[in-house]
């Protein structure tokens, strides 16, 4: 009987549980109770996924209102994938946060850390969930605003400067986002989105359709950090607390692109937005510059954390060209990098969070000699560090193999090797950190540091271990892409 | 302010209508022009008015910061509570329907707490936000 | 000129989404910079709300002798978006407030060569 509630449970249990922990005493309990909500998200995103994939797309209906009136969530193969990424990175971030929360953040802000921590997963469960305009949204305000709380609790200054540029660009591309439901909604008198879909075909291209589409476009842009409006991510991954970073950049990026997927493909359609408009003209040599500048930047970065978040940037590139190649075997790549990349960066920003536990620093100088005194986590560098760079038998390389398959499918060989090229440039970055690690001498003081705290070092395996995994054992990431993508194509 | 009289006195007019005219809101809310939105508000800027004239630690008094966070807590809980209620009364999330025997009158429960539940969060978020900048100390 | 008067909700919503936009880029101060946000999401209530008129429309309440009711679903729509926008101000003062004790200062390029020299 419960199971029918799934669809509306998977974003209300973190929504009730974040009040719930905001009331919580300050000791382990919040923590605890987070973490425990996240795994319940976790197995119901499960259960959800299972469904869709045996039984078709489930919707809901709000207080029982017929779903063009009432608001709807509507969760397809997607939205069931993108559920299980988010909730399955959180539920291992908040596991391992117990370590990073005490030596980050002031006890008493703790249960008000994880409140925030709980809304930002509720907000970006939320967007992937629902199924109409308006609620995307507002959960994409929930999301964003716990966000640039969490990333203002950052102990460096600087994260409270990269927090207020993450809030304004935030806000502006939330609100462009809100103008373009606006045209939509003057011009067809709906929101919920297969409405929309319906209704856009009956009336074609109007010039408000038309602004929509870009107000869209260039919102959803400035959420997901595509070339040039980016400028917000660097210093807000780099600033903001471990755990944080570790969430954000598996996840926040990853929820934009998908918003971009149900707006492009299940509001616009796909004709309207590749044939008729062209976006695939618009976002390809976007997606190329994002590749090749944001992996020449990665490589002077002071710090291994920036460098990280530069690196980010490429890789929403290699997503977002699979996306320009409008084509079904480069969307099928953009959600298997989607699915990869979010493991990858996620267990690379969990091994800066084990350095960061003991040596209180990211810089290249203060790194070195890692290698002896914290051999597990730099060896998981290492591991992670080549999925990044996309050596086979790793996930990375699975992303890049579907992804220069979908330009060689189009006859476009110069764009493989500029896939290929960028790969090297990242072996480059991967070098520079791996060459601190186990080929410099400990500075005097790192001499003697411990490995980092097990439960730490048991989650970071965890994710870097999956990254593997997904590179040999490739069938459910590739079959999961493949039904999204004809979900998406429909 | 306090030593003003003028302002005195006026508040001490105003600040009784001010928080009756919130409740009005509130609880004309299912008829007219209202709701917890907009309820919560008015009764928060009746308190932060008196918080002017008076300074923080009076209106401490009347409504605590901690108070506050717990019942914004509490709000939002009732909100999702009822949310909830649907599910358990065998309806779907927010389905007032089946809170009372009849439809109409399930309506209107579901509807008058829901409301109750965002005014109170509006109005104790207000106040602690204004609590948390009149109490930032350098 | 029906063009600037009849659609003169459009054009204020314009003209203010442009002039928030400017102050956005143009100052560096950056609790004037919020303002300029503000202004910003306030053109967009002023679009959402002017598109839910109906000429000659009342308030949605059923009653005896009206038949045109203005459309309520945008105000309620703005209603959150209101919501949302004092939440961002509120979280975007804090974060001012806070520079400002950290930094001993809140315009933009002062902030930037504070950090330059950290580094």
């Amino acid at each position: 009987m419960i199971g029918a509630h799934y669809p509306v449970l998977q974003v209300v249990i973190p929504l009730i549980a974040a009040p719930l922990c905001s009331l919580l005493p300050k000791t382990k309990l919040p923590w605890l109770f987070a973490t425990a909500i996240a795994w319940i998200c976790f197995a119901i995103a499960i259960v959800l996924l299972l469904q869709v994939y045996q039984y078709g797309p489930l919707s809901y209906e709000f207080g029982s209102w017929p779903a063009p009136w009432g608001i709807q969530y509507y969760i397809d193969i997607v939205g069931a994938f993108v559920l299980v990424i988010v909730s399955a990175v959180a539920s291992i971030a908040l596991l391992a946060s117990r370590c990073l929360v005490e030596t980050d953040i002031a006890p008493h802000k703790h249960a008000l850390f994880y409140t925030a921590f709980l809304l930002c997963f509720t907000g970006l469960l939320g967007i992937v969930a629902t199924g109409d305009a308006f609620n995307v949204f507002v959960f994409l305000e929930i999301s964003s605003l716990s966000s640039y709380a969490l990333i203002a609790m950052g102990d460096n200054r600087k994260a409270l400067t990269a927090s207020y540029e993450y809030l304004i660009m935030g806000t502006i591309g939330a609100t462009f986002i809100l103008i373009g439901i606006g045209l939509l909604y003057s011009q067809t008198g709906t929101l919920n989105m297969l409405d929309l879909r319906e209704r856009m075909h009956a009336i074609g291209g109007f010039r408000s359709v038309h602004a929509a589409f870009a107000f869209f476009t260039v919102g959803i842009s400035l959420k997901l950090a595509l070339f040039p409006l980016h400028h917000w991510l660097p210093n807000a991954y780099a600033y903001a607390p471990s755990v944080v970073s570790t969430f954000l950049a598996a996840t926040a990026t990853k929820v934009a692109l998908y918003l971009m997927y149900r707006v492009f493909y299940t509001i616009f359609g796909f004709e309207f937005s590749f044939d008729l408009l062209n976006l695939g003209l618009i976002l390809l040599p976007l997606s190329i510059i994002a590749v090749v500048i944001s992996s020449f930047t990665a490589i002077f970065q002071p710090g291994v954390k920036r460098l990280l978040a530069y690196s980010s940037l490429g890789q929403i590139g290699y997503m977002t060209l699979g996306l320009s190649l409008a084509s079904k075997a480069g969307l099928i790549a953009s959600i298997i990098h989607l699915f990869n990349h979010a493991f990858i960066k996620g267990g690379l920003f969990m091994c800066m969070a084990c350095m960061l536990t003991r040596m209180k620093s990211t810089r290249y100088a203060d790194l070195a000699g890692a290698g002896r005194t914290m051999p597990w986590t730099s060896a998981a560098f290492v591991i992670g560090g080549l999925a990044l760079i996309g050596i086979p038998l790793t996930s990375g390389f699975i992303s890049k193999w579907y992804l220069v398959l979908a330009t060689l499918e189009k006859d476009w060989w110069w764009l493989a090797i500029i896939i290929v090229f960028t790969s090297l440039l990242a072996v480059v970055y991967v070098w520079r950190v791996v060459e601190q690690l186990y080929f410099r001498e400990p500075h005097a003081d790192c001499a003697y540091v411990k490995e980092a705290p097990p439960l730490l070092l048991a989650c970071t395996w965890i994710m870097i271990l999956s990254t593997v995994y997904f590179g040999i054992d490739t069938r459910f990431p590739v079959t999961m892409a493949t039904a999204a993508a004809e979900a998406l194509l429909q | 302010m306090r030593k003003n009289p003028i302002l005195r006195e006026t508040s001490h007019l105003l600040i009784p209508a001010i928080l009756l005219f919130a409740l009005y809101v509130q609880f004309h809310g299912d008829y007219g022009p209202g709701g917890g939105f907009q309820a919560g508000v008015i009764f928060a800027s009746g308190v932060i008015l008196y918080a002017l004239l008076h300074g923080i630690k009076k209106a401490e008094k009347v409504i605590s910061l901690t108070l506050a966070k717990t019942l914004a807590a509490i709000g939002l809980l009732l909100y999702a509570g009822i949310g909830v209620l649907g599910i358990f009364l065998g309806g779907n999330f927010l389905d007032y329907n089946v809170l009372a025997h009849d439809p109409t009158h399930g309506q209107h429960w579901g509807i008058f707490f829901i409301e109750l539940g965002v005014g109170i969060t509006v109005a104790t978020v207000m106040i602690s936000i204004f609590y948390a900048f009149a109490k930032f100390k350098k | 000129m029906s063009i600037f008067f009849d659609l003169y909700a459009y054009w204020v919503s314009i003209l203010l989404m442009l002039a928030g936009l400017y102050i956005v880029i143009d100052h560096t101060n950056l609790f004037k910079k919020l303002i300029g946000v503000n202004i910003f999401q306030t053109s967009v209530f002023i679009f959402f709300i002017s598109m839910g008129k109906v000429d000659g429309g009342t308030a949605p309440i059923l009653e005896e002798g009206y038949r045109v009711f203005s459309n309520p679903l945008p105000h309620v729509l703005i209603l959150t978006a209101i919501v949302v926008s004092i939440a961002t101000t509120a979280v975007g003062l804090a974060l001012v407030v806070n520079i400002n004790q950290r930094f001993k200062s809140i315009d933009e390029q002062e902030i930037e060569k504070l950090e330059l020299e950290e580094e």
